[in-house]
This record gives structure tokens, C-alpha cells and sequence, in this order.
């Protein structure tokens, strides 16, 4: 990414952003209080969203589902209705921010086609998280307490055990966790408002008929690695990785993700938690010893993942990160977005940066454009840290919109350490840690998957 | 400060939950703030097969310990048990002890001992609904690994030690 590039991309939102979020945040308001007894301002910011989308497809359900839910009559069908208006709005706030990315960069990106639904789903399970939904909007995030949180345990237990409802499933548990942490939320100074309508409106549109993934093509070809996000509450781990893929037979190569995701629980936290996506070595080693991946029939879907197959794979040569970034990345062709996917959130756009400085949590281009830095964003399972990034010349990234801002999460640097030059990705302990000290505490820690299996082993099933 | 509480209000990713400190685990494999109660598993120190469920409820402060068939602690009466001991030592370092405390609503003086600050109820809980989520939190270990997409993981980056 260039300074020039950066300077178009900005500091203001796009053309209409501020308004559709403001819209957005008078429903978030309107869920902090609940719909049971409405009051006139949230009644107003529901007729507001109505009428901003009065002209859209959704428009006549929208407008009937406001004027029923402030008349006190909440039906599943209503709530659907407002959880997609809501959701058409953040979408629209998707489509803006990602066309100004995509610009500024110069990134071509394929169009959407529509694609099959995946099929169906036991409609018991759906309508059980439909309940717990509608008793979240009935009381608002402000009347949650014990009793509404544990209410969920039985639909999060039954739907942890459906694959093809996972999303839905670490959707739920985690806000499931972040309210019982909060409880009772009448006492919470500040409702992270913004973050469980979003959460709540995402699991709604779920639980109507399952996740929408859509049709998948078989492909073959060359994956070069970029790096690694990684994806953490309190009972799931995933690592996300960002490449290039490069079809067999000579095809543009495109910009794809893949990923692995495992059930954990709160106590295995750090470096451990590669240990619980081991079923995936050929994906874990290649990250970690920076291989290219030979993949052979894997499924791509329509939004540019690629269903992971550990043995549809094999690990191919050396390949550094930086160089397919350098090479590579910029004519890379990037993915469309599925449609409900749409939301700023999702947005973790690869770049590759350097001639930078970095002064404390911004880097800085030469012709005095700045990007702020999302050094939160470094999670505890990798060796890549605040010191890194402040050190580093050159830094692999993702781009993400949060709060009005654009920000950059580092996935890899190039630094200098004691005079020497490294590179550190988040990647490189995905076969276990391998800097001595961390083995060490690790090993005097003890192995907290291990004492579990053992407890589980001797306790469950009696 | 009132611009600084609206933006984190309008954004989507936000760290709600504080993150847990690493320990180990061998003598008190489950612990967890839920249900009004600091609520835990202590493995026994002479049956493998056996461990206690204790637990501390906040506000009133009862203490309960009883194995997980249902047979009280016996070394729980009028002062805690070695159990409970351990469940308040486990969780001041998973959560920190402000967390804890905050949760039981108990006053501790500084570098003060959480169970030195309760008053000694006894008032047994039962053991079943303890244990049971302990069971659900093992069972998560069983649940296998997913490669689907999951866009809903956008909204739980992971996220380093509070700095």
C-alpha cells in the first residue's frame, strides 16, 4: 500500500456512512431498552429506519414490523423483518467502505453471482435460538440477567452438535458469555451497543433457515500463503489464513481465505491453542515453515473461502510471505462478498506496507498520510508483538473499519533486532512455540488440554 | 468523555469480557463466575475417580462443597473447607482478585485473602447443577474442528494481554 493510496483512501467515511449508522445506532439504542414497553424516542428511531428503507424490496415489511413492535405485538416475523432492514443498512455501510478500499488500492474485485441455498436444517433447533432471540428483544440488553442468560444453554448445546450450524452456534456462546459476564447489564455503565445488535441481529437472520454459504466449485492449483488472523472467545479458536491462490491451468490468480476452527474452553488460552487444530498439520506445517500448498479438488465457495481438506493438500516448496506479497498481491483478484455477509466488520483486507515509521500506535507514510494501528489485535498465541511492529520496516496486514476509522492489523513484520534483520509472522508457532522461553513456561504451566481430556475422560459418559 | 463512551458504543469490536490468566489445572480443572455463584470442580487429593463441587454464592456469601454424588464435604463446617480454599485461590488467579471480589460483592482490604473477608455460612447448594456444567465445559473438547467459513468469528478477534 502506498502513501498515494493511502491519501485517497482518506480520513472521512464515504458518502452517506455517517447517516445509515446513525440510523443503525437509534435501533441499538431502541434494543438496550427492549420492545416491551417502547418509548417514544426508540419508536422514533424504529420509524426512522423504516422510513430510510421504505423504498427498498424490504420497505412494506420493515414499515408493518415497526408500526407492530410499537404497538406491542412482537412476532418472529417482525423481528426477522427489522434484524434484515438493520442488516441492509450495514451492508450498504459495507458496500461503500470496501468500493473506497478497492479504489484506493486499485483492487479488482469479481462480481457476486447468486448462488443455491445449502439446504436444510433441523427448523427445531433454529426456532429454539428464535425463542432466546425474541426474549433478548422483548427485555433489552438492560433487563438481562442470570435466568435470560442460562435460558440459551440448551439451544447453544443442541446446535454445537449440528456442523453445518457451527456459525450460529460460537455466534450464540459467545454473546451468550459476554452477558453472563455482564450480569445483571442493569448495572453495566456502558452497553457495548453497537456490538450485540449486531451480534443479535446476525444470529436472527440465521436462525431462519441456516447459513446461506451458497454452491462451491472444485479447484485445483498453488496456495501461497500471506499469513494468519486468529478468531478467540472463551469456546472456540480459528486461524484464518489470507493467500493467493493460483489455479491450475494458468487462470488470474486470486485472493482466497481457509480456515480451521476448534471448540475450546476458557482455561486453554496462549500458545496452546494451535494443539487443538492438530488434525490439520499439512495446512499447520505449511504455515509454520512458510510452504507453498499443492491443493488438489478443495472447494471454493462463491465469497472466496476454501473449505479446508487436510488431505486434499500437500506441502510444496519454500515460499516467504513478503515476496508473494511484493509479487503477487497486487494484481491478485479479490473475492465478492455474499450478500448477508455484508458487514463492515468482515472487512480484512490483506495489504502489504513499508517505508514507513511507527510512532507509538500509528505508522506513518512519507508524504504524511497516517494509518492508525490495531496492536489489540496480537493475540497471545504469536510470536508477533507491539515491540515487533515498532521496530518493523516493511508489515504485512489487514485493513478493517471500525469506530469511523480505518486501522491495520500487523500479520507479519519485517524488523530489525540487535542489528539483525527478522521477519515474525502469527503463523509461526502453528506447530508449537519456538522460542525457548515460551516452551518453557509453557511446559511448567503444564498442558491444560491434556488434564482435561483426562478429567473428561474418567467423567463424562457415567 | 462523554465522545470517547459514545464511539466505544458504536463499535463493533470491543473486548467486553476481561481475558483469563493461564493456570494450571490439576487440582481444580473447572472454575466460573455464572449463576450468581463463584462455582467450581475440585479434584480430590486421595480418589482419582472423585472431586468436589464448591461454590460461593455472591452476596449473601453461603459456602457449599459436597462430592459430585451428593455426599457432603465433611470437612466443611463453620470455616471453609480445603476445597473451597483452593476453588478461591484458583479463581482470584484466573480472574484477578478485583473480578472476584466485585462478583461475591465482598469488601477485601488490600493483598487481603477473599475467604478471610467472607462470613462462614454454610448453606449447601446442589452439587448436580454445578457439575453438570462442568460436564458441558469437558464436552467442548469432544466437539470436532470446523473449516466452514464462519464470517461470525469477524466479531471475536483474538486479542493480546490488556497493555
Amino acid at each position: 500500500m502506498l502513501d498515494v493510496q493511502l491519501g485517497e483512501l482518506g480520513s472521512g467515511s464515504p458518502a452517506g456512512v455517517d447517516e445509515a449508522l446513525e440510523l443503525v445506532a437509534g435501533f441499538d439504542d431502541a434494543l438496550v431498552h427492549g420492545f416491551a414497553r417502547i418509548g417514544e424516542e426508540p419508536a422514533a428511531a424504529l420509524s426512522a429506519l423504516a422510513g430510510a428503507l421504505a423504498a427498498s424490496p424490504l420497505g412494506d415489511r420493515i414499515g408493518e414490523s415497526v408500526e407492530k413492535v410499537v404497538a406491542g405485538s412482537i412476532g418472529d416475523e417482525h423481528l426477522a423483518a427489522l434484524a434484515g432492514g438493520r442488516a441492509a443498512l450495514t451492508g450498504a455501510v459495507h458496500d461503500a467502505l470496501l468500493g473506497s478500499l478497492d479504489a484506493a488500492l486499485g483492487r479488482t474485485r469479481a462480481a457476486w453471482e447468486a448462488a443455491p441455498g445449502t439446504g436444510d436444517h433441523p427448523d427445531n433447533l433454529l426456532a429454539g435460538c428464535r425463542v432466546w432471540l425474541r426474549e433478548l428483544a422483548i427485555v433489552g440488553w438492560r433487563g438481562v440477567d442470570h435466568d435470560v442468560v442460562s435460558s440459551s444453554d440448551q439451544a447453544i448445546e443442541a446446535l454445537l452438535a449440528v456442523p453445518e450450524l457451527r456459525g450460529l452456534a460460537v455466534l450464540l456462546d459467545g454473546l451468550a458469555a459476554e452477558l453472563r459476564a455482564s450480569c445483571p447489564v442493569s448495572t453495566m455503565e456502558h452497553v457495548p451497543a453497537r456490538r450485540w445488535a449486531d451480534l443479535w441481529s446476525r444470529a436472527l437472520l440465521l436462525s431462519q433457515s441456516g447459513p446461506w454459504n451458497g454452491g462451491a466449485e472444485q479447484v485445483s492449483g498453488r496456495l501461497l500463503i500471506l499469513g494468519a488472523d486468529v478468531h478467540e472467545h472463551a469456546t472456540v479458536v480459528r486461524v484464518q489464513v489470507h493467500g493467493v491462490f493460483e489455479p491450475a491451468g494458468g487462470a488470474p490468480a486470486r485472493l482466497v481465505r481457509t480456515s480451521v476452527a476448534a471448540a475450546k474452553v476458557d482455561t486453554i488460552v496462549g500458545p496452546a491453542v494451535w494443539r487443538l487444530m492438530g488434525g490439520h498439520p499439512v495446512l499447520l506445517g505449511a504455515l509454520a515453515e512458510h510452504r507453498t500448498l499443492e491443493i488438489t479438488d478443495m472447494p471454493l465457495l462463491g465469497g472466496g473461502d476454501l473449505v479446508w481438506h487436510d488431505d486434499r493438500a500437500r506441502a510444496g516448496e519454500e515460499a516467504d510471505p513478503f515476496a508473494t506479497a511484493r509479487v503477487q498481491l497486487g494484481a491478485a483478484v479479490a473475492a465478492p462478498v455474499p450478500p448477508l455477509d455484508r458487514h463492515p466488520v468482515r472487512i480484512a483486507e490483506p495489504v502489504f506496507i513499508e517505508g514507513y515509521t511507527v510512532d507509538g500506535e500509528t505508522l506513518e507514510l512519507g508524504g504524511g498520510n497516517m494509518l492508525a494501528l490495531d496492536l489489540d489485535r496480537l493475540p497471545s498465541s504469536t510470536p508477533l508483538t507491539p515491540e515487533l511492529v515498532a521496530a518493523s520496516t516493511a508489515c504485512l496486514g489487514l485493513l478493517h473499519w471500525d469506530g469511523g476509522r480505518w486501522t491495520l492489523q500487523p500479520i507479519a513484520v519485517q524488523a530489525t533486532v540487535k542489528k539483525k534483520p527478522v521477519a515474525v509472522h502469527t503463523g509461526d508457532w502453528a506447530m508449537g512455540p519456538t522460542d525457548p522461553k515460551v516452551v518453557k513456561a509453557e511446559a511448567k504451566a503444564g498442558d491444560a488440554v491434556a488434564v482435561l481430556r483426562e478429567r473428561a475422560g474418567r467423567l463424562l459418559r457415567k | 468523555m462523554d465522545a470517547d463512551r459514545a464511539a466505544w458504543e458504536q463499535r463493533s469490536v470491543v473486548r467486553v469480557v476481561p481475558p483469563v490468566e493461564p493456570r494450571k489445572l490439576a487440582k481444580v480443572p473447572f472454575v466460573e463466575l455464572a449463576d450468581g455463584r463463584l462455582q467450581g470442580v475440585v479434584s480430590s487429593g486421595s480418589d482419582i475417580e472423585r472431586v468436589y463441587v464448591s461454590s460461593i454464592t455472591a452476596g449473601t456469601h453461603a459456602l457449599s462443597c459436597s462430592t459430585n454424588n451428593n455426599r457432603p464435604c465433611g470437612a466443611l463446617h463453620g470455616y471453609a473447607c480445603k476445597h473451597i480454599r483452593m476453588l478461591a485461590d484458583e479463581a482470584v488467579l484466573q480472574y484477578g482478585m478485583d473480578r472476584v471480589a466485585r462478583y461475591l460483592r465482598v469488601e477485601v482490604a488490600e493483598h487481603g485473602d477473599l475467604i478471610n473477608s467472607l462470613n462462614r455460612l454454610v448453606e449447601r447448594t446442589p452439587a448436580a447443577v454445578v457439575f453438570s456444567r462442568f460436564l458441558r465445559h469437558l464436552a467442548y473438547l469432544e466437539v470436532p474442528e470446523s473449516t466452514e467459513p464462519l464470517a461470525e468469528l469477524h466479531w471475536f478477534p483474538a486479542m493480546g494481554a490488556v497493555r
